[in-house]
């Protein structure tokens, strides 16, 4: 699914050069469910963005699917990322105008579907997350589970390669927690799909396959 | 998806929805309203001006006097000789004069049909302008000492030093009014009698072109006790009143006291074969302006104005109006609207840093730049196209109720352009128990009185079909320039950052 190769990612601080990923080497296998820990600013979130194309690497190659990610321009990342990549954010990150329905439909807009295909499969994909009942409610009439569960429906309606989860359950409780995971799990086994999850959780972390331990730009695989 | 989440946004927005439509709608009402008065003061400019020239008269055509110094006086009358004088060294005089305007000058009749003949000209009439002044008192006898004065020209100096050691014992009446030599084989389309009405008796006719009858405006005729068969001496000459006429615009005043026949007006006034104004209809409106470079060529010497160009000689609160609605309101237009413009850009920039999450989770989820920009874009142009409408409203509201208010406003307009309107003198006098002036207005009546015109107006703000193009095309401008700024930070909000920015 993905293939790193000597990866650098650096930033201009007020501080000076920050060295986010530091010569990062990595392959991910395509249907691996991979959990990615470490200290806070240790470069999680950065390798995250560089595997869903929201941002370049300044050194490397990232090659997914045989496409070589850091040669594309704007408009290639945003195609890569609307037809191979669901995202589920810590905040969730829904539009607060748009309900639960019109939320998944975003992420069938740029692929260019008819409104009837549109609804069809945003219907689906709630009904996949066993929130078909609340197609009509805003974000702000939903619990947080609910919210992450929109989320996630946003994320698997395009029927995307991978699914890159950043903190997915950092604001939820124990037990909303366990549930958002059995979710991502179920998904993950039932369309065979790649699953990478940022988590500082190893309640989390242990569910996956594939253990990622980054620290200071440097990279740790640990498999299950 | 789009118009959706567009009205969503609006709504949910509508705090800043209603603050940017507010200011885009008052601006664009206050350039409805500048821009409405605008059109109805230069209607009233038009209306004050069709009293003077006539209503439907697009160009006239005069002469304006040359004098060398010294020359600039006032009416000659001449008191000596056969007055008669009396032992208390005053004498009586009676004078009765009709004469053109010492401050124009006069055409050739022919001149009428040389203008006729330009192409672009609907029609062309002549008239003579004149003025009967009469003059009746005593005056100090001066025969002692000079046998014929002028009151005019460059020997006024020592007659004023006589004057004053006379001591006065001067009295008598000055009485003026203006009168109007007119065609009477003319049609009335264009003229100082177009656009009149005969109230009473009849108008002038051909058969009429030697005869000693005049008509007679109908509120002179008032003011004076005329009625149609009353009789009326000019330059002791007695004419019969066949008709009295009035305006049909908004004042009933027509630009002269009384008319009479051309030919008997320039054998009167010894003006024979000349006239003063030529009255110009063009063919139609557009053709103004080349029809008046036409005439400047064939007359080179002749006065040649437009409507626009008499626009000047307005003067009174209408003028004073139209004034601070074109230096005024044009600047305050321009600057509200373009502060309305900075308000919307900050409101719909600050909009979009409100909402760099969402962006960047769109951008996330494989929205283009382009698709969010046009998305900024249509809530702006939206927002942009009420303002629009709110403006169309107010603005046309405001100018309703201008309207029903229908505020008076006076325009004094100058007969002789920047020469009318004053006169000399006024109500002083030279020493003594008489003196000019001191009844009959002195010279400042004489010649201000049939120089210049002055009227009630009232003033309407009018609303024009493209006033409303306008408004929308304002608002149309707002709305993009604001989308404009605000979808160039959207696109330019990388999703990384964005992203990076809320967590």
């Amino acid at each position: 699914m993905y293939e790193l190769k000597n990866v650098t990612k650096t930033y201009q601080s007020k501080r000076g050069l920050v060295k986010a990923l530091d010569d990062i080497t990595i392959a991910i296998e395509t249907g691996d469910m991979v959990s990615i820990q470490g200290p806070t600013g240790g470069g999680k979130s950065t390798l995250l963005q560089i595997l869903g194309g929201l941002g370049t690497p300044t050194g490397g190659s990232v090659v997914m699917d045989g496409i070589a990610v850091e040669k594309l321009g704007d408009s290639g990342l945003a195609d890569v990322r609307a037809k191979k990549i669901g995202f589920v954010f810590q905040n969730y990150n829904l539009i607060p105008t748009l309900t639960a329905q019109e939320n998944v439909e975003t992420a069938l807009v740029p692929l260019g579907m008819s409104k009837a295909e549109r609804q069809e499969r945003a219907v689906a994909a709630l009904e996949a997350v066993q929130l078909a009942d609340r197609a009509t409610h805003l974000p702000s009439e939903l619990s947080g589970g609910q919210q992450q569960r929109v989320a996630i429906a946003r994320a698997i309606v395009k029927e995307p390669a991978v699914i890159l989860a950043d903190e997915p359950t950092g604001n939820l409780d124990e037990a909303t927690r366990d549930d958002i995971i059995d979710v991502l799990e179920k998904l993950w086994k039932d369309k065979g799909i790649t699953l990478v999850i940022v988590t500082h959780d190893s309640q989390v972390a242990k569910r996956a396959k594939t253990h990622l331990r980054i620290e200071g730009g440097k990279v740790k695989i640990t498999k299950a | 998806m789009f118009f959706k989440y567009l009205s969503r946004e609006l709504v949910r927005r509508r705090k800043q929805t209603i603050l940017i439509s507010s200011g885009l709608s008052l601006a664009i009402a206050l350039v409805m309203v500048v821009a409405g008065m605008a059109s109805g003061i230069k209607d009233a400019e038009a209306q004050a001006l069709s009293s003077l020239y006539g209503i439907g008269t697009d160009i006239t055509v005069s002469k304006t006097a040359s004098f060398t110094q010294g020359q600039f006086g006032g009416q000659r009358f001449n008191f000596g000789g056969s007055n008669n004088a009396s032992s208390s060294g005053s004498r009586s005089i009676n004078s009765d004069r009709l004469a053109i305007s010492r401050l124009s000058a006069t055409l050739p009749v022919a001149d009428t049909t040389v203008v006729q003949r330009l192409s672009g000209v609907a029609a062309a009439v002549s008239t003579l302008k004149l003025n009967d002044t009469k003059f009746s008192g005593t005056i100090p006898n001066f025969s002692q000492s000079s046998s014929s004065t002028g009151m005019g020209g460059s020997g006024s100096g020592s007659y004023m030093q006589k004057m004053r050691q006379m001591g006065g014992g001067s009295s008598f009446n000055i009485k003026s009014f203006s009168v109007e030599g007119v065609s009477t084989n003319a049609s009335n389309s264009v003229g100082p009698l177009a656009g009149t009405k005969i109230t009473h008796g009849r108008a002038l006719t051909a058969a009429d072109a030697n005869a000693s009858v005049a008509v007679v405006d109908a509120t002179y005729a008032k003011s004076e006790s005329l009625k149609v068969g009353s009789t009326l001496s000019i330059s002791s000459h007695t004419f019969k009143v066949i008709g009295l006429v009035e305006s049909t615009g908004v004042s009933p005043n027509t630009p002269s006291n009384v008319y009479l026949p051309l030919t008997e007006a320039q054998t009167l006034s010894g003006e024979k074969g000349v006239v003063t104004t030529l009255y110009v209809k063009a063919t139609n409106a557009s053709e103004i302006a080349s029809v008046k470079t036409e005439i400047q060529k064939a007359l080179p010497k002749a006065t040649v104005s437009t409507e626009s160009d008499l626009a000047s000689s307005v003067s009174g609160s209408l003028s004073t109006a139209s004034n601070m609605v074109d230096q005024m309101g044009g600047w305050l237009s321009v600057f509200v609207l373009l502060a309305a413009f900075a308000m919307s850009i900050l409101f719909t920039t600050s909009g979009v840093n409100r909402r760099v999450r969402e962006f960047g989770t769109l951008k996330a989820i494989g929205w283009r730049s382009s698709r969010i920009v046009s998305q900024v874009m249509g809530e702006s142009l939206v927002t942009g196209l009420i303002a629009g409408v709110l403006g169309l409203v107010i603005g046309t509201g405001v100018i309703a109720a201008i309207n029903l208010a229908a505020p008076n406003v006076s325009a004094s307009v100058s007969r002789f352009g920047n020469f009318g309107g004053g006169g000399f003198g006024g109500s002083g006098g030279f020493g003594g128990s008489g003196g000019f002036g001191n009844r009959s207005g002195g010279f400042g009546r004489m010649f201000g009185q049939s120089s210049a015109n002055t009227m009630n107006v009232v003033l309407h703000a009018n609303v024009q079909p493209w006033m409303f193009l306008a408004a929308f095309g304002l608002a149309i401008i707002g709305g993009v320039l604001a989308g404009a700024f605000g979808g160039l930070r959207a696109a330019r909000l990388s999703p990384a950052e964005a992203l990076r920015s809320i967590a």
